[in-house]
């Protein structure tokens, strides 16, 4: 009963959605407000809509409703709760409705906040997020209903692939799909304008927000995901530029160029057209994105759709929203006003080059991960594109893009004066220059790779840093003074300084992982020790249990350092008898500085068991880095100028005492 | 005690390599370290045909590991990366190699973002040339000159 | 591999009444080689059609025996029926890297002059045998006689 009521609430969701996608439409071109304001109620309808039918799928999961074919084919009753619920997700039909969902609770959310929106511009914003999901519901009715029954239906479910039961992993599609689903807002606003012909500092100023909360969600979810394959796959790697890693990085970049050059179109009125490029091409990425996931075109840990309908829906849809997109944009881009103008030296010359040197970053990626395809499709050779060609590749680009981001926010706006920005970037050559000598002294008689790479994490924290002491007079004024600028500092300030320190300590992290990184292989018995990166690892016993729904072999191992000890780990190999799949988790201890990850491997009490061992440095800092830049973005985003959505009313423009303007 | 210690830790070699490994087993380890790290950064670079995007070096299958058991005797009897290279793509093609070499069919690959920033750097100072044809800076107002010269003796002042 | 030559190649026989497989005995006509195993399930599933093969004289089969027991590949031939005129052990499972071969089954289509014509991963079957392989097997045919 309820699984039918899912279903007729997602057709009603359809209908209510295309109506949503006409109506405000011709609304806009007529200027007939009545019409134009079905937009906001039909937003709302169709988010409650979808709503209930998510609700039905978690009401069928939770009750282990296995009629419902997509219960039985992905769930069990002895499953763990939160695993019934997180699996409502952890399928291709059920992840689709949480795409749609998410869809409509972007339309919604905008349909309720956006009250200071012009008429017109919301109303078409609104009618073309409408039109993807009539996309998309189309697809999940005519390809993924999750609502299909199966009589009779079996005695219990088929059990969820036990490398997706972990918590980790409940949370990273619903953060990656906010994400991708985010770069819709402005997708529908870039068509939006597009329609209307006019991209004003108001529209900015509108997309900002809702850009910035899907990088947030995206940049949360990507590392979510990254987390998750280091502790879960018993590998300790934690990027393989595996194609549907690469799919999640490559509307990331993008996004980070579509932020930043949204902040040049409010500000100054220019890279208007650049910007509206960047919101579909994000937005095309992460529908090709959901293509590659979705079509079996690639198969990697994530594919759980293997049909070739669906991929080539999802690819019709692909072409014809961002095909259309581009088109209009052919069309209309050029009879747009024509923005503010700058020099190459400024601060919107070097947002160019940002978005220029990302956009190669994205197409590298992009190259990388289709080229094999492409290829074998059209001749039928096979290549193999893995993480030594994107190393080879990607890190060239990413140099002068760190180099850029200390540079580019000393340049003032339309006129910068680069020597002036050098010279006070003097703090930054400083930090760089000491952490590149620390760090040569401390591997003296090895390759260069990781100095050059601390050398510049320490030029990105001393640029910024210095940038965030100019701004408020650090040193220069009394410290009074300064710490009163520093509390009327706009928030978005301080998100920009925390988010670009994440970066860099990011790159430390990954810097430091992949230069110095020890392993150690050994076959162990019980009682047995072995030695790594100055701890003492002893193998105590191996145990064998019972999970609540696999078997495992537990070993303890006692990690001492100087014979004291520093703690006790517990890697374990379970093996799911529904699944008939063995997975290990592994141990992990962990310091700031580094881990300990220990895994335990096939072995037996007689023959000992292969047990490995790896030092990590500075990993926690990958994690720490990108949390940073998450907390930066939701510090900006909690901006009061970006909520209200207007612009700080000033009086007169002020000018600090060193005679740059103050930039806020 | 101590005699199984010291049994383990010969028994256990420490490598530095750049990625993980969690596939190679305490029996295929070299004794020579240098071969072994060797062994380890071929393995890195060597596809696991049977697997999706994993390295013969990340891979549990069984192709993987006689993948890397032949790696390693090919090393201990003296031969060049290259060789071993070569003797894997005679049998599988380039497929098996992650890092893809460099011809015409992969020019794209290699050339294709840097063909890109070229063209965008062109497009863009195309761009930029031509608006500032088009749009000439204005003048400062009467009002902002006197603003202008306000902050100026403002600032001689302070 | 394809147009490539046959490496070289010293297989152990399998049973005592049929002969092992070397290079020499690939060279002279044009024949099949099928690398299977006991273990493997898409193997069995190809093997009534191996049979069908076998029986009809079209093209005839070698068997290379990959990385299986002694035993239980004998139990499996004398369980299923035996297509192969000779069988090769393949211990180690070094003569299927020298093929390029990823796993089980995979089945070779092999010229006079020993060359590889044709290669086919997975299990073999009719409509694959049809389509894609006896065309080529009635070109080498024509080559040979005209």
């Amino acid at each position: 009963m309820i699984a039918e009521l899912g279903h007729y609430a997602l057709v009603l969701a359809l209908l209510i959605a295309l109506v949503q996608t006409t109506v405000p439409l011709y609304g806009a071109a007529k200027n007939d407000f009545s019409l134009m304001g079905v937009a906001q109620p039909a937003a709302t309808a169709q988010f409650i809509a979808i709503a209930i039918a998510f609700g039905a799928l978690t009401h069928a999961y939770v009750t282990s409703d296995f009629s419902v074919i997509n219960v039985a084919e992905n769930s069990h009753s002895l499953k763990p709760l939160l695993y019934k619920i997180s699996g409502v997700w952890g399928n291709h039909e059920g992840s689709m409705i949480l795409w749609v969902l998410i869809l409509a609770l972007f339309g919604f959310a905008v349909a309720q906040f956006g009250i200071h929106l012009p008429p017109t511009l919301k109303a078409r914003v609104l009618s073309v997020q409408a039109s993807i999901g009539v996309a998309f519901l189309g697809f999940i009715l005519l390809t993924s209903n999750p609502f299909l029954r199966l009589d009779p239906p079996p005695v219990d479910g088929r059990d969820l692939n036990p490398l997706l039961q972990d918590p980790g992993l409940a949370f990273h599609p619903p953060m990656l799909y906010l994400g991708y689903v985010g770069f819709s807002m402005a997708f529908s606003f870039a068509v939006a304008a597009l329609i209307e012909g006019r991209v004003d500092p108001a529209w900015a100023r509108w997309v900002r927000p809702w850009t910035l909360a899907a990088w947030i969600a995206l940049t949360a979810g990507i590392t979510l995901g990254s987390w998750w394959a280091y502790y879960e796959l018993g590998w300790g790697g934690w990027w393989y530029w595996d194609p549907v890693e690469n799919a999640s990085f490559m509307p990331w970049l993008s996004g980070t160029a579509l932020l930043h050059s949204a902040v040049v179109v409010e500000k100054r009125d220019a890279l208007k057209s650049w910007t509206i490029l960047l919101a579909i091409l994000t937005f095309a990425l992460s529908l090709m994105g959901t293509f590659l996931v979705r079509s079996g075109v690639l198969t990697s840990v994530h594919a759980f759709a293997v049909d070739p309908e669906r991929g080539l829906y999802i690819l019709a849809i692909l072409v014809l929203f961002v095909g259309g997109a581009l088109i209009m944009f052919a069309l209309r881009a050029p009879s747009m006003k024509l923005g503010g103008l700058f020099q190459p030296i400024s601060r919107e010359g070097g947002l160019v080059m940002n978005n220029l040197l990302l956009s190669v970053a994205t197409a590298t990626v992009f190259i990388g991960t289709l080229y094999p395809l492409f290829l074998d499709a059209t001749t039928g050779q096979k290549v193999s594109v893995g993480p030594p060609f994107f190393n080879a590749t990607f890190v060239p680009v990413m140099i002068p893009l760190v180099l850029l981001m200390a540079i580019g926010p000393m340049l003032a706006w339309k006129r910068g004066d680069l020597s002036a920005a050098m010279s006070r970037l003097w703090f930054a050559v400083a930090l760089s220059f000491g952490i590149g000598i620390f760090v040569f002294w401390l591997h003296s008689n090895e390759p260069l790779t990781p100095v050059i790479g601390f050398a510049l994490a320490g030029w990105l924290a001393g640029g910024t840093l210095k940038e965030f002491a100019d701004r408020i007079g650090l040193f220069r004024d009394q410290l009074s003074k300064s710490l009163s600028k520093a509390r009327r500092l706009p928030r978005s300030a301080y998100g920009m300084t925390l988010a670009h320190l994440g970066l860099s300590i990011f790159i430390c992290g990954a810097v430091a992982d992949s230069a110095w990184r020890t392993e150690v292989v050994l076959n162990a018995k019980e009682r047995d020790k072995t030695s790594i990166a100055g701890f003492e690892a002893q193998l105590e016993n191996v145990e064998r249990l019972e999970g609540p729904n696999y078997h495992l072999e537990r070993a303890t191992v006692v990690i001492r350092k100087n014979g004291k000890y520093v703690t006790s780990v517990f890697p374990e190999r379970r093996f799911y008898p529904v699944q008939q799949m063995p997975t290990t988790e592994a141990a992990i201890y962990t310091t700031l500085l580094a881990d300990v990850y220990v895994s335990l491997g096939e072995g037996s009490k007689a023959q000992g068991w292969t047990l490995r061992l790896w030092y990590n440095p500075l990993i926690p800092w990958i994690w720490a880095g990108c949390l940073i830049m998450v907390l930066g973005g939701l510090i900006s985003l909690s901006d009061r100028r970006l909520r209200i959505g207007t612009p700080l009313k000033r009086a007169h423009k002020k000018v600090q005492a060193n005679g740059l303007p103050e930039n806020a | 005690m101590a005699k199984n210690q010291l049994f383990m830790l010969t028994l256990a070699i420490i490598v530095s390599f750049p990625l993980n490994a969690p596939a190679v087993e305490p029996s295929e380890i070299l004794q020579n370290p240098q071969l072994e790290a060797r062994a380890r950064n071929l393995s890195q670079n060597i596809r696991c045909l049977v697997c999706q995007n994993q390295s013969i070096d990340d891979s549990n299958a069984s192709l993987a590991k006689d993948l890397r058991k032949i790696v390693r005797e090919q090393l201990v009897s003296g031969a060049s990366d290259n060789e071993i290279y070569d003797f894997l793509i005679a049998r599988y093609g380039d497929f098996v190699l992650l890092r893809p070499p460099v011809k015409a069919t992969t020019y794209i690959l290699w050339y294709g973002p840097l063909f890109i920033f070229f063209a965008g750097l062109l497009l863009s100072v195309l761009f930029l040339i031509r608006r500032k044809r088009i749009m000439p800076e204005e003048p400062l107002s009467l009002e902002e000159k006197e603003e202008l010269s306000s902050l100026i003796s403002r600032e001689k002042e302070g | 591999m394809i147009e490539k030559n046959i490496p070289d190649l010293n297989l152990p026989p399998l049973l005592e009444t049929k002969p092992g497989i070397d290079k020499q005995a690939l060279i002279g006509e044009i024949q099949l080689v099928n690398f299977f195993s006991s273990w493997c399930g898409p193997c069995r599933t190809e093997h009534d059609f191996l049979m069908r093969i076998g029986k009809s004289n079209i093209v005839p089969i070698y068997g290379i025996n990959y990385k299986d027991k002694q035993k239980a590949a004998k139990k499996w031939l004398l369980d299923l029926g035996d297509p192969y005129e000779r069988i090769g052990r393949d211990v180690d499972g070094r003569t299927a890297i020298d093929w390029g071969v990823y796993g089980v089954p995979e089945t070779y289509l092999i010229d006079k002059q020993g060359r590889i014509q044709y290669r086919h991963v997975g299990p073999l079957s009719e409509s694959i045998f049809k389509e894609k392989i006896s065309p080529v097997i009635k070109v080498l045919r024509k080559q040979t006689n005209g």
